[in-house]
């Protein structure tokens, strides 16, 4: 009786992941799609815990109530540090079904038949080294480790060897699943591979690999389906691979590069600097000047990066958002595919400052407005608006989809100083006659921009 | 009769196509919350998990369980949680911030 309803309970849990995600398609209908999952979830373990062959809840109640003391404190994070936070789910995912294929593999050796060990492998390979990338992607993201990428001679050789014996000791297993010694050492290489997979990946390359171990925790998910013969864990695995898929293509698309080249490209590391470029002229404007070409603005464009959230100046770009607002100017918010460090990490700092969502344009949205914006506004981007990426055949961004600022009556950027962005490559955004540089830190000269036109038109 | 592989296959390859298609109509602005949504799906990994932990067949499967089980839940509280907590932030202009 209890093993004709399972099926059907799976099957409905199934199918509220599937609306689940479709839910989320759009923002009038996204929230639904959160109960959705947890619907879905509810039915998939509820389904789980009435079959029969579970004989002790002992140790799964005592998970759950550790699970759940670990992951609420996760979800109440600051929307600053969601890319670390994603990293590190990505990492206890995996672990989950790298340690449930471990525990598979010593029940069932030496009966093991070869489909079944090849779907171990896989599970247990794919998990074990998402899980030491995602923790290595969670140390950079946090800054415990060094975001420029490390890189030394021969790196690509000693990868992708690892890598390969991994594979061999995988086929190895499969061939011959009674040769237990070797287990323990296919493990050690596939977490091996994870650390060393990471280390040459700079910050800027962060929303692509996110999204790559995205798909491989899914992936293994996936591999565990196989292996249990459980179809529900195949689909919902598979719906967080090709997520993860699209999202990296995305990211690739959006760098106008290919995925080897990000995975073995160890991008932002040394170039050298564009000739000539000390000698050029850079203007550059205090908050007092730039704030009456703001006020006076019929349409500004603001456009978001990284360093608006290292700086923490979401909230005071939502106080000039209000501001110019008040004063009848338009603002709207550019957002590059790549901004921050992980897929929609602007647009959900610009919503926790309560930026309405209707004023966040992406990039090919927005693109043709700047020829009529009177302000293109950057806050703490540099290579997603670098013209060169349009003609300078030698520029490591050539080809990249950009975001026209350079289009806009005027440009002015908000930056700390001179230096070049994550890519390592001169702005020549920077030495436009139309562009000014407003030099500090982005809370405060935006801050000051505030005040400044606040009382210059007699606000508070 | 299809073999349970073969099955399994099917059901691997329909399952990847209707995702691309559902996802790629998911707006860039919800990217961030699509990840941890999806995060929290992949915690399925969980329904291993406690079959291994339940059936305690030997010491190691019920610790490597009980950890799967433990991690796979630290997934499921917090990616719905924080999925939540981001979607309710995305408010339309006129409505909530004035």
């Amino acid at each position: 009786m209890i093993n004709t309803i399972i099926p059907l309970v799976y099957v409905a849990a199934a199918a509220s992941f599937i609306l689940a995600l479709k839910w989320l398609s759009a923002v009038q209908t996204a929230r639904r799609g959160v109960i959705g999952g947890v619907l879905g979830m509810a039915l998939a373990v509820g389904g789980t815990l009435l079959k029969p062959e579970i004989v002790s809840y002992h140790w799964i109640a005592v998970a759950f109530v550790l699970g759940a003391i670990v992951g609420v404190p996760m979800a109440m994070m600051p929307m600053t540090a969601v890319p670390q936070r994603t990293a590190l789910s990505h990492a206890f995912g995996a672990l989950a079904a790298a340690l449930v294929g471990t525990a598979e593999y010593y029940l069932r050796t030496p009966k093991i038949d070869v489909l079944t060990m090849a779907g171990l492998a896989v599970e247990v390979l794919l998990g074990f080294l998402t899980f030491t990338a995602s923790l290595m992607a969670f140390g950079k993201l946090q800054e415990i480790l060094p975001t420029r990428p490390i890189t030394y001679r021969g790196q690509n050789f000693v990868n992708l060897t690892l890598l390969g014996l991994a594979a061999v000791s995988g086929v190895v297993l499969v061939a011959a699943p009674e040769r237990t010694w070797l287990f323990p050492v296919f493990g050690a290489l596939s977490l091996v591979f994870g650390v060393l997979f990471i280390i040459p990946i700079g910050g800027a390359d962060m929303p692509t690999v996110i999204s790559l171990l995205n798909s491989y925790a899914g992936l293994s998910a996936c591999a565990m389906g196989f292996v249990l013969d459980n179809h529900l864990l195949i689909i919902a695995g598979a719906l967080d691979g090709s997520s993860g898929l699209i999202l990296s293509i995305i990211m690739c698309r959006a760098m106008n590069r290919s995925f080897a080249n990000v995975l073995f490209g160890a991008f932002g590391q040394v170039h050298a600097s564009a000739a000539g470029a000390e000698d050029r002229i850079v203007r550059s404007a205090t908050p007092e000047e730039a704030a009456p070409i703001l006020a006076n603005a019929g349409l500004v464009i603001v456009v978001p990066g990284y360093g608006m959230a290292v700086a923490q100046a979401q909230h005071k770009v939502r106080e000039l958002f209000d501001t110019l607002t008040k004063l009848g100017v338009e603002v709207r918010f550019a957002i590059h595919p790549v901004a921050g460090r992980m897929p929609g990490h602007m647009n959900v700092l610009l919503a926790e400052a309560d930026i309405p969502y209707d004023r966040m344009f992406a990039m090919d949205e927005i693109n043709s407005d700047f020829a009529q914006a009177d302000v293109a506004l950057v806050i703490g981007a540099n290579d997603v608006t670098n013209p060169g990426a349009r003609h300078d055949k030698s520029s490591p961004i050539y080809g990249m989809p950009i975001l026209d600022v350079d289009r806009a009556r005027t440009v002015m950027v908000i930056k700390r100083g001179m230096s070049p962005g994550f890519a390592g490559i001169d702005n020549e955004l920077y030495y436009l006659d139309r562009t000014l540089m407003v030099f500090g830190d982005a809370k405060a000269v935006v801050g000051s921009l505030v005040k400044e036109i606040a009382a210059a038109n007699g606000m508070h | 009769m299809a073999s349970d592989f073969e099955l399994s296959l099917f059901v691997f390859v329909l399952a990847t196509f209707l995702g691309l298609e559902v996802i790629r109509k998911v707006s860039p602005l919800l990217h961030t919350p699509l990840m941890s949504l999806t995060n929290a799906i992949s915690a399925i990994a969980v329904v291993g998990s406690i079959l291994v932990t339940g059936r305690q067949e030997s010491t190691l499967s019920t610790v490597l369980g009980t950890a799967a089980v433990t991690c796979s839940m630290i997934n499921i509280v917090g990616g719905y949680l924080i999925t939540y907590r981001m979607l309710k932030m995305f408010k339309k202009s006129g409505k909530g911030a004035k």
